[in-house]
């Protein structure tokens, strides 16, 4: 290895676009604990968790659809109602919005750099063909997966939170907006598609947490893709019989 | 008896760091006995009768310890037999008639220096960043001197045994060096020895390391490619230790001064 150093002409590269730690003084800790990759991956992973903790409850929520259109209307309204005599109504709605806007960007923004980061770190691409051992299909479409899924998640909003893509909008009847917009055929289908991709997303993000937040013991290694295998596997089943079922007419 | 296998090799033949290289096809037939650097020898051999520029290559010991050789072959890093660097991989890995395809690290951390050699020197850097111990001289220790747990002891030496070859960054579709990085910074954060200068180590190392190389995505390839078979546990211990050195009181890492 040090071999390298003797020869003429062969200092360190200077890497263009990359972090360069200053001899200076250290930055505030979370400014600091930001800008460097590993840092950013922390991040990546905690507000993964967190997004992955509102898919779950979200899916869950939804689940209520089969029991009829009173059960999932008075849910859709609880949520507006949430610690309603406490606070005023709608405020831990708005809380739970924010925080979620927060995790987003944070997620978000963490992608973006990190993929800039490794866009500059190979700059000639290998001439021969890579074959890859280990790097699946998921762990190598996060970027596709994850930015799909952010533009679903627009469309959803417009679709079923604020009524402009849905043909039937019908503000508080929840369950009938939902029926609406799934009896188009190519919407349901596109709903299917942008959940499996979500689930592609989970199946390596579920796994990816663990090494990102340093959680690691022989103990329960074991069981860490399992978890991801079960959590992706559970939420994109529920999400994906939605569409199915008011397309079979099992939801109407 | 050895099997003589004609092979068509693909070799990246390039000058210099800034010139433009491209692959060259070259005949040859060895015995399947051979190893892989020797092949090259005999390629190299042919050439130097034929007046030609030998093919630069970087290796040393040729027997996996010196971590010199490393070279792409057929899209992998080190070849396809795993745990083993490409000085111990054998010809009798390939068969008669086929194609191999040879090409040098590429990393924006690894410029070619030529053909298939490239210039490691950022490995040097992130190793100088935190990937040693300060001991006082003289007279070395008592060797039991120092309790270790036998299990920390096997951990640190699984770690230690990382021969900075590269195939890590190679192998990432990132070029993350983040196993090269967290083997080097493990086998001493494992270790009592290594303690006083745990997160001053931890930060200082993934600092430096990122100058150079991508980030981890979890991707798993370097621990397939590693010579050494060295784990990616390992680099979800760095960055547990990373974290911590971002928690350790500021004044302790000598960043704030006393009073
Ligand atoms: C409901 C939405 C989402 C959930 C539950 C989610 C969950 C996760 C989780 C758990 C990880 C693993 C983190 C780690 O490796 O430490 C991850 C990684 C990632 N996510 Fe998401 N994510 C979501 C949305 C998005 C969006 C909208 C993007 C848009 C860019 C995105 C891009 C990525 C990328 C690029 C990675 C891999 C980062 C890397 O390792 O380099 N994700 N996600
Ligand atoms: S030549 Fe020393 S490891 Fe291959």
């Amino acid at each position: 290895m040090t071999q390298a150093t003797e020869r003429p002409g062969a200092e360190a590269p200077k890497v263009k676009g990359h972090h360069n730690p200053s001899d200076a003084k250290a930055k505030p800790w979370p400014v600091e604990f930001m800008s460097t990759a590993v840092g950013k991956k922390w991040i990546m992973a905690i507000s993964g968790i967190a997004l992955m903790g509102f898919v779950f409850a979200h899916m869950f929520g939804n689940l209520k659809i089969y029991l009829g259109p009173t059960d999932y209307n008075d849910y859709a309204h609880s949520l507006r109602t949430l610690l309603h005599p406490i606070f005023p109504n709608g405020f831990l709605l708005w809380l739970m919005r924010l925080g979620l806007i927060a995790m987003f960007l944070i997620h978000i923004g963490s992608a973006i750099s990190l993929t800039r980061m490794n866009q500059t770190s190979r700059p000639v691409k290998y001439q021969s063909q890579r074959r890859y051992l280990a790097a699946d299909f998921a762990a190598r479409t996060m970027r596709w997966t994850g930015w799909i899924v952010f533009f679903y998640l627009i469309y959803h909003l417009a679709d079923l939170t604020w009524g402009w893509a849905n043909p039937d909008f019908v503000y508080g009847d929840a369950y009938g907006n939902v029926v609406a917009s799934f009896e188009r055929w190519y919407i349901a289908l596109f709903y299917i598609v942008a959940n499996l991709l979500l689930g592609i997303h989970l199946y390596h993000g579920g796994w990816s947490i663990f090494q990102s937040l340093g959680v690691n013991s022989p103990r329960y290694n074991g069981i860490r893709r399992g978890f991801a295998v079960t959590f992706a596997v559970i939420v994109t089943i529920a999400n994906v019989s939605f569409p199915l079922a008011v397309q079979f007419g099992i939801v109407s | 008896m050895s099997n003589m296998l004609n092979l068509t090799l693909k070799v990246w033949r390039q000058d210099g760091p800034d010139t433009a290289g491209q692959f060259q096809t070259y005949k040859t037939t060895v015995a399947d006995d051979a190893s892989f650097l020797e092949m090259l020898d005999y390629v190299n051999e042919e050439l130097i009768e034929a007046d030609e520029i030998p093919i630069s290559f970087d290796h040393d010991c040729r027997e996996g310890i010196c971590g010199s050789c490393g070279v792409m072959i057929d899209g992998r890093a080190h070849g396809p037999q795993k745990g083993t660097a490409t000085c111990q991989l054998h010809m009798r890995q390939f068969s008669d008639g086929d194609t191999i395809e040879i090409e040098p690290w590429r990393a924006a951390g690894f410029p070619i220096i030529k053909d298939l050699v490239v210039n490691r020197a950022a490995f040097d850097r992130i190793i100088e960043s935190g990937g040693y111990i300060s001991v006082t001289t003289g007279a070395a220790e008592e060797a039991n001197a120092i309790p270790i747990p036998k299990h920390a002891a096997d951990a640190a030496m699984d770690a230690a045994a990382c021969i900075g070859c590269g195939a890590c960054v190679a192998a990432c579709p990132n070029s993350a060096a983040n196993l090269f990085t967290a083997a080097k910074m493990q086998q001493l954060n494992m270790l009592p020895q290594g303690q006083a200068e745990r997160y001053t180590r931890s930060n200082d190392m993934v600092e430096r390391m990122e100058q150079f190389f991508g980030s981890c995505t979890n991707y798993g390839e370097c621990q397939e490619a590693c010579p050494k078979e060295i784990t990616i546990d390992f680099i979800a211990m760095m960055n547990r230790d990373y974290v911590k050195s971002q928690l350790v009181n500021r004044r302790r890492l000598g960043e704030k001064k006393v009073g």
